[in-house]
């Protein structure tokens, strides 16, 4: 499937894979989808989330406490998919446990559970050769990050070389929480349209109806993280699901219009 | 600089690599302040003024050239090869991680940058880091994980005063790769103001080329001083090996010279389970770790594993790029040494030379210990003595019950 956005403004929602449980993530997975998500990303805990906030450092260290492996991740799309076939679907991993599960044998499985793209937080354009091969041989959407910080240079090849969407950090540092969306995000999203018409959507720091709202007004969609693994962490298995689809619901409650 | 980006595989040629290995894994924001930081330290590289302030500082304030010492009484105890040690400890603040220190410090402030971080995994690049800082009228920041704070409670001091504010890390194994993560994440998000003085030839490229480059003067001293002491080369340079920067220094200047033996002394730690060492080319695999593609300790999942070591300094998951590079074309050995045999050879070498090394540097010890008595007398042995003890003092009460 390729990744649409068809709400407005459109919503990505990362959960970590295994938090509290692969069971529970697939259907936390499946609320969210149900309550108005576009596209799911789907973290693999690392044992080093080096660009992550301590919201997601403790998911990941719940997750790998429960033994969620690679390959458990890629089960969970499989079941996502296959429960809501229209959603759009990432796999969001650092890059060693792709590197140590092959990359080759990473896209074909990948692909064969039905994900749409992938996105490798710790790996840049420059050193991307081999992973876009296997990526583009499979059909895989190869999703880059784009920062504040990039020069113009590297966002004409991020544009280049990614599918699906650009992905634009909405502001300098790791992921977590914060309390507005500062005007480096707006700049950004028009530097990366200069150089494609693919959807942009913003993240890192956005966990409100607000925020979203002023997310609206010049990008595609916003990405929500933090914020719901923080509600994930918050809830138990049974009350997560629903927590989640309320939360994303009251996501789009105001609209741009309303925001100012 | 408008150059056009391209991806590139690992196995191409280009700068930050050594064979596939090095490169720059890292998140994007990092990545402009990596390109200024490449861009800078290329310029003072070819500035002369800059090299002249930084050979005056090594000379007068650090304590350069270290002296290339004979252990004639370690020698005639083991009957073997003579072994010579480069008296790094000796330098100010107690090895050679000032020799980074201060060559990063300069640039820092040649760039303008007013805060430094830094990562310390035994102290003492902590301590380095707090001193150069403290001579440049910068702030500086170091993350250093619980677990090592507690081993090297005396650095954590010693940083303090120096005016340096110490942030625990109590995230993962609470040790060097965790001070690492830590110091990313703030460079990350406040990577406009501040300079990572980072500490060992590792992470993204240029830090492992130029932290190397920093520390070439060991090798270059030691070539010099080994011709005037003996008119030859030694048969082989010892060096401990954790992110592997006193090694890379030690060894550079002799990689042409193919008669020279390169040994690099990892930590082996409690034994050879994973998790009880840090021997990251016997029980690891080529994959990324905090910026850069090297030979990491890691499960079947690619999940970083923990390590152990009775050193601070040798207790990390992964190694430099270049010495993964040396692993592989054979030109550089890699052997491991065990917690017990390093605290032997603190030991050894304070009862018969009266010098007391730093537990990392004692790996090194440990192996000149264990190679010279079979080599013949007319074999050299240089080891690399890339720190003193006094930091260890508290580890070393307790495990040697003093």
């Amino acid at each position: 499937m390729p990744i649409r956005f068809d709400h407005k403004p459109g919503l990505v929602v990362y959960l970590t894979a295994g938090d509290p449980s692969l069971d529970a993530t697939c259907e936390i997975a499946v609320a969210a989808i149900d309550a108005g998500a576009d596209v799911i990303e789907l973290g693999v805990p690392f044992s080093d989330p080096l660009g992550d906030g301590p919201i997601i450092q403790r998911a990941s260290e719940r997750a790998l406490a429960r033994g969620t492996r690679l390959r458990d991740v890629l089960a969970l799309a499989r079941e996502i998919r296959a429960a809501r076939p229209a959603a759009g679907l990432v796999i969001f991993s650092y890059l060693n446990p792709m590197l140590r599960y092959g990359l080759r044998k990473f896209t074909d499985d990948a692909a064969a559970a039905g994900a749409d793209g992938v996105l490798a937080i710790d790996l840049i354009v420059e050193e991307a050769a081999e992973y876009l091969a296997e990526m583009s041989r499979v059909n895989l959407a190869p999703i880059f990050l784009a920062a504040p910080t990039s020069s113009d240079a590297r966002l004409e090849a991020i544009a280049k070389y990614s599918k699906g969407f650009v992905y634009a950090i909405s502001r300098v540092g790791i992921t977590g929480t914060q309390k507005s969306i500062t005007a480096d995000a707006k700049a950004l999203v028009e530097r990366i349209r200069r150089y494609t018409r693919l959807p942009v959507a913003v993240g890192f720091g956005i966990s409100n109806a607000e925020h979203v709202a002023q997310v609206a007004e010049f990008a595609d969609a916003a990405v929500i993280g933090s914020a719901i693994v923080e509600l994930v962490e918050n809830s138990t298995a049974a009350t997560a699901p629903g927590a989640v689809a309320r939360f994303i619901k009251g996501l789009r409650l105001r609209d741009a219009a309303l925001a100012r | 600089m408008a150059s056009i980006i391209v991806p590139a595989n690992p196995s191409e040629a280009r700068a930050g690599r050594f064979g596939v290995y090095g490169g720059r894994y890292v998140p994007e924001t990092l990545v402009a302040a990596l390109d200024e930081l490449e861009h800078a330290y290329d310029e003072a590289k070819m500035d002369a003024a800059f090299q002249a302030e930084l050979a005056d500082l090594l000379k007068d304030y650090a304590g350069r050239p270290t002296p290339l010492y004979f252990a004639k009484r370690l020698t005639e105890q083991l009957g073997g090869a003579k072994i010579y040690l480069k008296r790094e400890d000796l330098l100010h603040t107690g090895a050679h991680k000032i020799n980074n220190a201060l060559g990063q410090g300069l640039l820092a402030k040649r760039m303008g940058k007013k805060r430094v971080i830094a990562e310390t995994g035994a102290g003492q690049h902590g301590v380095a880091t707090a001193s150069a800082c403290a001579l440049f009228g910068l702030e500086c920041v170091v993350y250093m994980g619980d677990v090592d704070m507690e081993r090297q409670e005396l650095n954590v001091k010693r940083m303090r005063l120096l005016g340096t504010e110490v942030r625990g890390v109590s995230s993962g194994s609470k040790t060097l790769k965790d001070a690492i993560s830590e110091a990313m994440r703030d460079w990350v998000t406040n990577v406009r103001t501040t300079y990572y003085l980072l500490g060992s030839a590792l992470g993204a490229h240029p830090y492992p080329t130029m932290v190397r480059d920093f520390h070439r003067v060991i090798s270059k001293e030691l070539k010099q001083q080994i011709l005037e002491k003996e008119g030859r080369l030694p048969t082989a340079i010892i060096a401990c090996v954790g992110g592997g920067s006193n090694a890379i220094g030690a060894f550079y200047e002799f990689i042409p010279d193919r008669q020279v033996r390169l040994i690099g002394v990892e930590a082996g730690g409690r034994g050879p389970a994973l998790g009880e060492h840090a021997a990251r080319f016997k029980g690891g695999a080529p994959g990324v770790l905090q910026g850069t593609y090297s030979y990491v300790l890691q499960d079947d999942d690619g999940q970083i594993a923990l390590t152990h070591s009775v050193s601070a300094g040798l207790d990390y998951a992964s190694i430099g790029p270049e010495h993964a590079a040396l692993h592989d074309s054979g030109r550089a050995e890699y052997v491991s040494c065990d917690d017990a045999t390093a605290l032997d050879a603190v030991v050894r070498l304070a009862r018969t030379e009266g010098i007391l090394p730093a537990i990392e540097s004692a790996h090194a010890v440990a192996e000149a210990i264990r190679i010279a008595p079979a080599l013949p007398a007319s074999d050299i042995l240089v080891v690399n003595l890339s720190g003193r003890g006094d930091k260890d003092m508290g580890i070393l009460a307790r495990e040697l019950k003093l």
